[in-house]
């Protein structure tokens, strides 16, 4: 395992040099008349450590339960290895779950939590006592073998819910929220676990989170879903970069948003134009003169002055907030339509006159920085 | 205003509740036969009570048919809380919590006469399948055809399992009937407010749905079979009408003999029963309260 | 068949016919018998069909039911039943309610002892409860004793085989069945929502009236409808308590069953009586399904 590549190293999904581990075929889930999954599909290549990203009922639990074999399909199927899992019950599967509640058997000492999957296969008791140890290890609980999941904290219990779901060697891994229930500072440090262990490992994770900060860390790819849909699929670069709609844009990191109509499409630049006045961008082929579209502007990505800032974007503001977040500053402008911007600088050491509220201030940004949204 | 109004009805409720209780405990005790008058203590009618030939043997045929009762319809409630909770895609959901409710709320008197009624029915029906005549084949078969068709429904029927008579077997059958419509309300609350995260887990693990059941949902139900399985025991021992309809000669049930005591007047062989059972239940009670702190939630 | 979808069939299959064996097949044996006629046979009534020269002959008759209607005693009797288990209701709501409000609002661990203390007498023997009544309320029984003895009264009070015994005895088993659910009910409401109510200004019995009242009412309906419904057919409380003019139809029923010995009347009896009760049913159906404990 160890002189395999990772699936971050291969990146198989660009030129699709692999066949896919799991593919996911027109899969539509409906509860009565609502549609909780709309005819998605996705492919997941081995190794990978997918993210399927989204709001509160935008399918991704109901999605990950179909793979686990909780839910069934209304239509579409489903492919494990090669394998078609219609009909296939959960308990067949060679995919295991991680619940959000973490689900451990609250009459079972932990060591009979993690080595349960085990003795349904018919693993002899002896060795699958021994490889229990052996998992006890890896998630760094040894010595809490015979306590009760009551007697654990959050966190270890959340380890134990990990250990039991590995310890089968699963081809496919199933995470529904498994950060969530952790404070901030475990879960940075989880979060950092569970990719070493999934690199260890090799198996393929497939994560359900709401939490973009917690996606773009963990995954090799993310599938931000809405309303049952796949919206877009990425590597966290790209989603975050170049963003397809509105919607991606917004949902991960923060973004400021111009709506606009095409004007001009000259050979370097185009023009759209936007009640804050012309934004120019770089050009977009299809698209027709008057179109509407957005225009989405990383924060991070404007530049902030007292002085007039050369740039291929700029407009002059009133700063109304600071926020001062140590290593950055977060500060909102208030442009003359209305529209306020957020504006991220870093700080440097030794500022002797940081910007501060109600000053007037010069904005820019690049044609690059402009990322155009037709949706 | 409320807050001194409410607790002081509540005082006068309580007290409403246990003086009764209290009244037929100490008059147990009462030499005297009579009620208004005060005889002096006396154990002598917990004697009479076990002495009493008829009552000690309706105590010991109400606690079989109690034992038994109460564990087939926990075996049964639980089975059917199960499908109405846990299993998923089965239909006639409603119908089922239908045949459910009807016992909890329907009148004695119908349950009684209804059951009674179908034993009559089926054992009419029995007997003249038993005693089936050929004859009346004859129109669609042959003579021997007839006949032999005939000797065989006659011998099937024989053979058929349905009790006969009333009495013991009928008494059982009704009380299992209704007991486990209360299991099935008890386990059924029990088993909704139960992660089912939990039974997923194991059989993501690999579980067969049966293992499931044994190794998981088993063990975090039990507390609820037994507060179902103690509520059936106590309405098998406490059922006088159900009982009364469908029971046939030499079943006597300790409620009936009871209440044909009773409807002649005050008899304090029957405080000294009440005492007993009072105290029996409160014994329970502290018992079970005594292990519930014992458990760590 | 998988060994996981037999069990599954055989879990659904058994409880089930069972229970449509022995519950729903003899509402339809009491249906069959009602249209039948009293017969001095074993057993007494007339059967359904019959071989009459060779052909079936069917004995359907609604004589039954038309001897009920025109009898007054039936008629009155299930207006009596209605009308007794209603107040009565009403009486164990205003005796229980108090209860159970207090004991929603009592912090741990005296909620748990005084919610004990409400379901102990239910698991003592419900007819010996009832017969303790009898030493009560009878002529020379322990109430008039005391209300003698204390010079309240000079007379004896006759309570017992009248109506009022038949009430006391009622709220007095039916208490649990009304306040459990409708402790469930109170338990969660919201205190805040009092808190807010009186800081708006209105005091402690209007807020009870229009913020606890209103909110309560799933667990007065589903409480109510406990006790309601079978009080309607009940036997023993009025065969023990009431008197020769207490009539309630579940002593129609068993007399027309134990001492007229007449099947088929005793089962049309029945079948109304499921018909009157159908209403209140439909209303416990709907209260549960919205939510109410049982």
């Amino acid at each position: 395992m160890a002189e395999e590549l990772s699936a971050c190293e291969r990146r198989p999904w660009v030129e699709a040099t692999e066949t896919p581990f799991v593919r996911i075929k027109g899969i539509t889930k409906m509860f009565g008349d609502l549609a909780a999954v709309d005819d998605v599909s996705l492919d997941i290549y081995r190794g990978e450590l997918f993210c399927l990203l989204g709001g509160s009922g935008c399918g991704k639990s109901t999605l990950l339960r179909m793979l686990a074999g909780f839910e069934t399909q209304t239509s579409g199927t489903i492919e494990i290895d090669g394998q078609d899992m219609t009909g296939v019950a959960a308990n067949l599967r060679p995919t295991n779950m991680m619940f959000q509640s973490y689900a451990l058997f609250p009459h079972m000492s932990v060591e009979k939590n993690i080595a349960y999957g085990l003795l349904r296969e018919g693993v002899p008791k002896g060795e699958a006592m021994q490889r229990t140890a052996d998992m006890l290890s890896l998630v760094k609980l040894d010595g809490f073998a015979g306590r009760k999941p009551h007697q654990l904290s959050g966190g270890q219990q959340q380890r134990v819910a990990l250990a039991r779901s590995l310890i089968k060697q699963p081809k496919l891994l199933l995470l529904d929220e498994p950060l969530g229930a952790l404070d901030k500072k475990l879960r940075e440090e989880t979060q950092f676990e569970l990719i070493r262990i999934q690199e260890d490992l090799g198996v393929t994770f497939i994560v359900v989170t709401h939490d973009q900060e917690e996606a773009m860390t963990l995954s090799t790819r993310i599938g931000v879903m809405d309303a049952g849909k796949i919206v877009q699929v990425g590597e966290p670069r790209e989603i975050y970069e170049t963003p397809n709609s509105k919607y991606v844009a917004d949902f991960i990191g923060s973004v400021n948003i111009f709506d606009g109509e095409v004007d001009l499409a000259a050979p370097d630049l185009m023009r759209v134009n936007t009640p804050e006045g012309p934004v120019m961008c770089e050009p977009m082929a299809g698209l027709t003169a008057r179109q509407k579209l957005h225009i989405a502007v990383r924060p991070e990505r404007i530049q902030l002055s007292r002085t007039p800032i050369e740039a291929a974007n700029t407009l002059q503001g009133m700063v109304t907030e600071v926020a001062y977040m140590g290593n950055l500053s977060v500060y909102r402008v208030q442009l003359a339509s209305g529209q306020c911007l957020k504006v991220t600088a870093a700080n440097g050491l030794h500022e002797e006159n940081p910007i501060t509220w109600d000053e007037a201030v010069h904005i820019g940004w690049s044609a690059a920085a402009s990322t155009v949204l037709v949706q | 205003m409320k807050l001194r109004f409410t607790p002081i009805m509540a005082l006068l409720g309580y007290i409403f509740l246990y003086g009764p209780i209290i009244s037929l405990v100490v008059y147990s005790f009462n030499k005297s036969k009579l009620v208004t008058v005060w005889g002096g203590w006396s154990t002598k009618w917990y004697g009479e009570l076990f002495a009493n030939e008829q009552i000690m043997q309706a105590a010991w045929l109400s606690l079989k048919i109690g034992v038994i009762s109460a564990s087939v319809a926990t075996v049964l409630g639980t089975m059917m809380a199960m499908v109405l909770v846990r299993f998923k895609r089965v239909r006639g959901r409603g119908i089922m919590g239908g045949m459910i409710t009807g016992p909890l709320v329907m009148p004695d008197v119908i349950i009684g006469l209804s059951l009674l009624l179908l034993f009559v029915t089926v054992s009419g029906l029995l007997s003249e399948l038993r005693t089936f005549e050929y004859e009346m084949l004859l129109s669609v078969f042959g003579d021997d055809v007839a006949k032999t068709l005939a000797q065989m429904m006659r011998t099937y029927f024989e053979y058929f399992p349905w009790p006969q008579g009333r009495g013991f077997s009928t008494i059982l059958i009704a009380h299992i009937t209704f007991n486990m419509a209360f299991v099935t309300v008890v386990v059924q609350s029990r088993l909704s407010d139960m992660d089912d995260s939990i039974e997923e887990a194991a059989l993501d693990l690999g579980a067969s749905p049966t293992r499931v059941f044994f190794d998981i949902t088993l063990p975090m139900i039990t507390p609820a079979l037994i507060s179902g399985w103690l509520l059936a025991f106590t309405l098998s021992l406490d059922d006088l009408v159900i009982s009364s309809f469908v029971s046939g000669p030499g079943a006597t049930t300790l409620p009936m003999v009871i209440f044909s005591k009773v409807r002649l007047g005050v008899s304090p062989d029957i405080n000294a029963l009440a005492s007993l059972i009072v105290l029996a239940v409160s014994i329970g009670i502290i018992i079970s309260a005594l292990l519930m702190r014992k458990k760590p939630k | 068949m998988s060994n996981s979808k037999l069990a599954r069939r055989f879990v659904i299959a058994v409880p089930n016919i069972w229970l449509i064996l022995f519950f729903m097949v003899p509402f339809l044996v009491v249906l069959k018998i009602s249209l039948a006629e009293p017969r001095i046979a074993i057993p007494p009534y007339s059967p359904l069909w019959e071989w009459v020269n060779g052909s079936i002959k069917f004995n359907i008759n609604f004589e039954n039911y038309a001897y009920m209607w025109e009898d007054s005693l039936y008629l009155n009797a299930y207006l009596s039943s209605i009308k007794i288990a209603a107040i009565a209701t009403l009486l164990t709501l205003l005796v229980g309610y108090p209860m159970a409000y207090t004991i929603a609002r009592a912090p741990e661990p005296r909620r748990s002892i005084l919610l004990l203390l409400v379901v102990l007498p239910f698991w003592t023997s419900f007819l010996l409860r009832v017969y303790a009544w009898i030493g009560i309320l009878k002529t020379k029984g322990i109430l008039n004793a005391v209300l003698l003895w204390s010079g309240i009264i000079d007379e004896p009070l006759i309570i017992l085989q009248t109506d009022i015994a038949v009430y006391i005895g009622i709220v007095y088993t039916y208490l649990p069945f009304l306040i459990l659910p409708l402790y469930a009910n109170l338990v969660k409401l919201d205190d805040t929502l009092l808190e807010a109510s009186r800081d708006l200004g209105a005091s402690r019995i209007s807020s009870f009236f229009r913020i606890t009242l209103p909110l309560s009412m799933p667990g007065i309906i589903a409480g109510s409808m406990l006790v309601f419904i079978p009080v309607i057919g009940e036997y023993v409380i009025p065969a023990l308590l009431g008197g020769p003019d207490t009539l309630m139809i579940g002593k129609v029923l068993w007399n027309e069953y134990f001492s007229n010995r007449d099947w088929p009347v005793a089962s049309a009896v029945a079948i109304v009586m499921l018909i009157i009760m159908l209403i209140p049913i439909m209303v416990l159906r709907r209260a549960q399904s919205k939510g109410a404990e049982i």
